[in-house]
């Protein structure tokens, strides 16, 4: 067996963190993520049994639930993404796959996006340089798809000074040099 | 231009690709009688409108859903915008 050593999506051995300003910056690896996608006539059941699986009601469009410890948030018509702790849940897709059944289609999604958490103040300033969204206009708890930086991401704002960003593992570096650059051009 | 997506709200035009007339939902029967001259309707002939046109953008950018916007070619103000899925079903379509 190799002895292969772990990379963070910015492909260094500990995830990055910047400060610039009042606003933090932090990569985020230790997520799993599997998608969940209702199939054609069981959209009710689906969705019954995503909720019973989080311990809360499924996400509605464009929300974001965060459970214990299981997350989930909707990512399109009938489609949620689920997110918890890496540690305790590297099987994710497939325990999510166990509880929901022929209901759903479950894929594993860790390793395929880069996280970036952005905590502290002027979050919806540098996210206004990016993305079409307006967070300082949105609600807490909101989840949405959109571009930043040319770079399609699921943007989760759970208050005004914390905000979650999912970009594509393979342009990670591209979001954290836009990240970075619009948060200098700010502060 | 703004979409004004049914599910999200307004959307800008950047998030969406644009596939073409909306028509495309009417797909014939591929086993059917006169298939093949159905075919060659359904993939060459379009109307060219100077006016109102029912088209289908996808918001690749976003939730991934199918819209049909209805949008006056002359001004490209956007007077209706419907889920696809919506649409095809109202057509007695399954999927």
């Amino acid at each position: 067996m190799h002895d292969l050593a772990p990379l963070t999506p910015l492909g260094a051995p500990a995830p990055h963190c910047d400060d610039i300003g009042p606003l933090r910056i932090a990569e985020t690896p230790d997520r799993a993520l599997a998608s969940v996608s209702a199939r054609l006539g069981q959209e009710a059941a689906c969705k019954t049994a995503l909720g019973a699986l989080i311990g809360a009601d499924a996400p509605d469009i464009a929300r974001y639930t965060g459970g214990t410890p299981l997350n989930s948030f909707w990512i399109g018509p009938h489609s949620w993404m689920l997110e918890a702790p890496y540690a305790g849940h590297s099987d994710l897709a497939a325990r999510a796959k166990a509880r929901l059944g022929d209901c759903a289609s479950v894929t594993d999604q860790s390793d395929a996006w880069a996280r970036f958490d952005l905590t502290g103040e002027g979050i919806a300033r540098v996210m206004e340089r990016l993305c079409n969204l307006d967070l300082a206009a949105m609600a807490a708890g909101t989840a949405r798809r959109s571009v930043v930086a040319h770079i399609g991401c699921h943007v989760i704002g759970h208050d005004s000074a914390h905000a979650t960003l999912y970009g594509p593992r393979s342009s990670a570096q591209s979001l954290h040099q836009a990240l970075i650059m619009a948060a200098k051009s700010v502060f | 231009m703004i979409i004004d997506h049914p599910l999200l709200g307004p959307c800008d035009a950047q998030e969406f690709t644009y596939k073409g007339d909306a028509c495309l939902i009417d797909r014939p029967e591929g086993l059917g009688d006169g298939a093949e001259a159905a075919f060659h309707d359904y993939a060459y002939l379009r109307d060219n409108p100077a006016g109102l046109h029912r088209e289908l953008w996808f918001h690749e950018q976003g939730d991934r859903s199918w819209l049909v916007v209805t949008r006056n070619t002359l001004t490209h103000e956007i007077v209706g915008v419907e889920l696809a899925r919506d649409v095809a079903r109202s057509r007695g379509r399954g999927r």
